[in-house]
């Protein structure tokens, strides 16, 4: 891989595959988000009831 | 003929129990949800919601000083800027929300169009963007109108769509694109809240116990519109 | 039961399963919060590109050469647009789809005659007070077609190896009056007056700029800028936005097709790839009916973080 700094733009590239730094950036971070909304705990209440008495969702 | 036929022959109240009965009474928002949904991943839907408003708030706001106030304003530049960014965060919101529903294989229990709605609001999206980008009136637009015309002429579709002409690619952005989009998101949300978030794969409601009243005290609330109150849903 | 499922699918109603409280109103006002604060951090601190478009009077200033070279490349014929097909004109059959000339039965609907409409009636429409031109264009409206070609093509070599050879004095024979026409429409590109002789015509209103875009791009200075900014088709330049900005990262796969073979060497490329492309969509917006695809989710177990039990 190399990386091509050029006067205001810098670019990855990997084989065939050319990709901005910016685009990278955009990638990982969304890999790194759905990652981190996968295994983070979600807050919740422990009232927990049966659905007999509702049919509100 | 009795006041029952009467109302099935009148088109505004039939009308009327159709509309009802697309999101049944206590569907439209709950506040309770399945005790299954509690995960982060669940908030990438409405936080596409989130910024689709912005998309279109900022949009609104770009209409108000026409296509080329941003070259020359700084608060024309500041809001396409959002235009832009709040962009982004739809795409990264949806992309999330879509690899998280495809996880989940959300489809099931019924929920093919559910997807369908989905998948067509994203390729539409992508279209909706691109006709954006044809519209920004400087060097952007130039290079992409005279790439883009070489593939969408190749299958006879540039020959009617004409990406050289920013008059007509303004007009499916703003006005065309948009409203078919909305359609697809009403549709979306209202499938989801009708049919309520997929359970967990394998997954089996417990058990019921003995009812705390009789079944028959219960007012009926049918599962699916087209249903019988008593029927479950298979 | 509902006819749509299949007989497998034996996911219960959502309804039967027990539930907690959820403030599906708080957590949209939450969303909006974040998101317009993200939205706003974002276009304050990064803003936005703004690479001003390139004029005809601009492309005439800084590549003046290349605006020669144009211009006898559609007098001889030669140019992108000129060689085009449909929906421009009927130069070539365009591209094919396997068996399907979609290119061609679309027809040509933006009929565009390249030498006429970008050199020869813009220059008419200046020439009054130019005997000279007037003359030039006298002789080359009255030559043969293959004469007007022969003349075009021969002077267009010449640049070729000599791209300034238009700044020399008065041509050799054998160009005819290329030679003038093109260096009196140098000097019409740059008084700016162009581009509104192109697509103004006798409309005072025009929002369709097919014909200043198709003569800016049959020449190479719009791509040579473009290529600056990693925006070619071979640079992934679908994906790329001017600057140091994130670009289209969702349209990786489609310019993903562009970088190999057989695409990339086939005259078909647009077509094969938007057709590939077109069928993939299809494929994902049915995934539901699709075996061992939608059995993929059960295979990689991501959904088991989603429901775990803490």
């Amino acid at each position: 891989m190399s990386a091509h700094q050029g006067l205001a733009t810098a670019y990855v590239h990997a084989g065939v595959v050319q990709i901005s730094v910016a685009n990278l950036i955009v990638i990982a971070l969304m890999l790194v988000v759905f990652i981190l909304a996968l295994v983070l705990p979600f807050p919740h209440s422990r009232d927990v009831e049966a659905e007999d008495d509702h049919d509100q969702h | 003929m009795t006041s029952t036929d009467r109302r099935k022959g009148n088109w505004t109240a039939r009308l009327g129990r159709r509309l009802d009965n697309a999101v049944p009474p206590g569907r439209r928002l709950p506040d309770r949800q399945p005790a299954y949904v509690r995960s982060w991943i669940y908030v990438f839907g409405v936080a596409t919601l989130a910024a689709l408003l912005f998309v279109l708030a900022s949009g609104f706001a770009l209409a108000i000083g026409g296509t080329t106030w941003w070259h020359t304003s700084a608060v024309g530049h500041f809001l396409n800027s959002v235009h832009l960014w709040s962009v982004e965060l739809f795409f990264v919101c949806m992309t999330i929300h879509l690899w998280g529903k495809f996880a989940m294989a959300a489809w099931r229990g019924g929920r093919a169009l559910t997807w369908i709605t989905g998948a067509v609001a994203f390729v539409g999206s992508i279209g909706t963007a691109f006709t954006g980008y044809l519209s920004q009136t400087n060097f952007d637009s130039q290079w992409i109108s005279t790439q883009a015309k070489d593939g969408l002429n190749a299958v006879g579709i540039g020959a009617f769509f004409n990406v050289l002409n920013p008059g007509q690619m303004l007009l499916w952005h703003i006005v065309l694109l948009p409203s078919v989009l909305g359609v697809l998101v009403v549709l979306h949300v209202i499938l989801v809240r009708r049919k309520g978030v997929v359970p967990p794969i394998d997954a089996e409601p417990p058990a019921r116990e003995l009812p705390s009243r009789p079944l028959e005290s219960r007012p009926a609330v049918p599962s699916t519109p087209a249903e019988t109150p008593t029927r479950r849903q298979p | 039961m509902n006819a749509a499922k299949t007989r497998r699918d034996k996911t219960p109603d959502a309804h039967l399963f027990p539930t907690r409280p959820y403030d599906l109103v708080k957590e949209f006002v939450i969303a909006v919060v974040v998101i317009g604060l993200l939205t706003f951090l974002l276009a304050g601190i990064f803003s936005s590109p703004d690479k001003k478009s390139i004029s005809l009077a601009q492309w005439a200033q800084n590549a003046p050469a290349d605006v020669v070279a144009t211009a006898v490349g559609e007098l001889a014929g030669t140019t992108t647009s000129a060689t085009y097909g449909p929906p421009y004109n009927n130069a070539s059959t365009g591209q094919k789809l396997g068996p399907l000339s979609l290119q061609k039965w679309a027809g040509v609907r933006q009929p565009v005659n390249s030498a006429n409409d970008f050199v020869i009636r813009p220059l008419h429409d200046v020439s009054a007070a130019d005997p000279a031109l007037r003359a030039a264009l006298t002789q080359w409206t009255g030559a043969s077609s293959q004469q007007q070609t022969a003349w075009a093509q021969r002077y267009a070599d010449l640049l070729a190896r000599r791209p300034n050879a238009y700044l020399a004095g008065p041509a050799r024979l054998g160009f005819g009056p290329v030679p003038i026409i093109a260096t009196r429409y140098l000097a019409l590109a740059r008084t700016g007056a162009l581009q509104s002789l192109i697509a103004g015509k006798s409309a005072f209103y025009t929002s369709n700029l097919t014909e200043p875009l198709l003569l800016l791009a049959d020449g190479a200075y719009l791509e040579d800028v473009a290529r600056t900014d990693h925006l070619g088709g071979d640079q992934w330049g679908m994906m790329n936005e001017t600057g140091n900005y994130p670009g289209q990262p969702w349209m990786w796969l489609y310019t993903f097709w562009y970088q190999i073979k057989p695409f990339s060497t086939s005259g078909n490329a647009d077509a094969l790839v938007w057709g590939l492309m077109m069928a993939l969509t299809a494929v994902f917006v049915f995934v539901p009916f699709i075996p061992g695809l939608r059995s993929v989710p059960r295979w990689i177990k991501l959904y088991k973080l989603v429901w775990r039990r803490d």
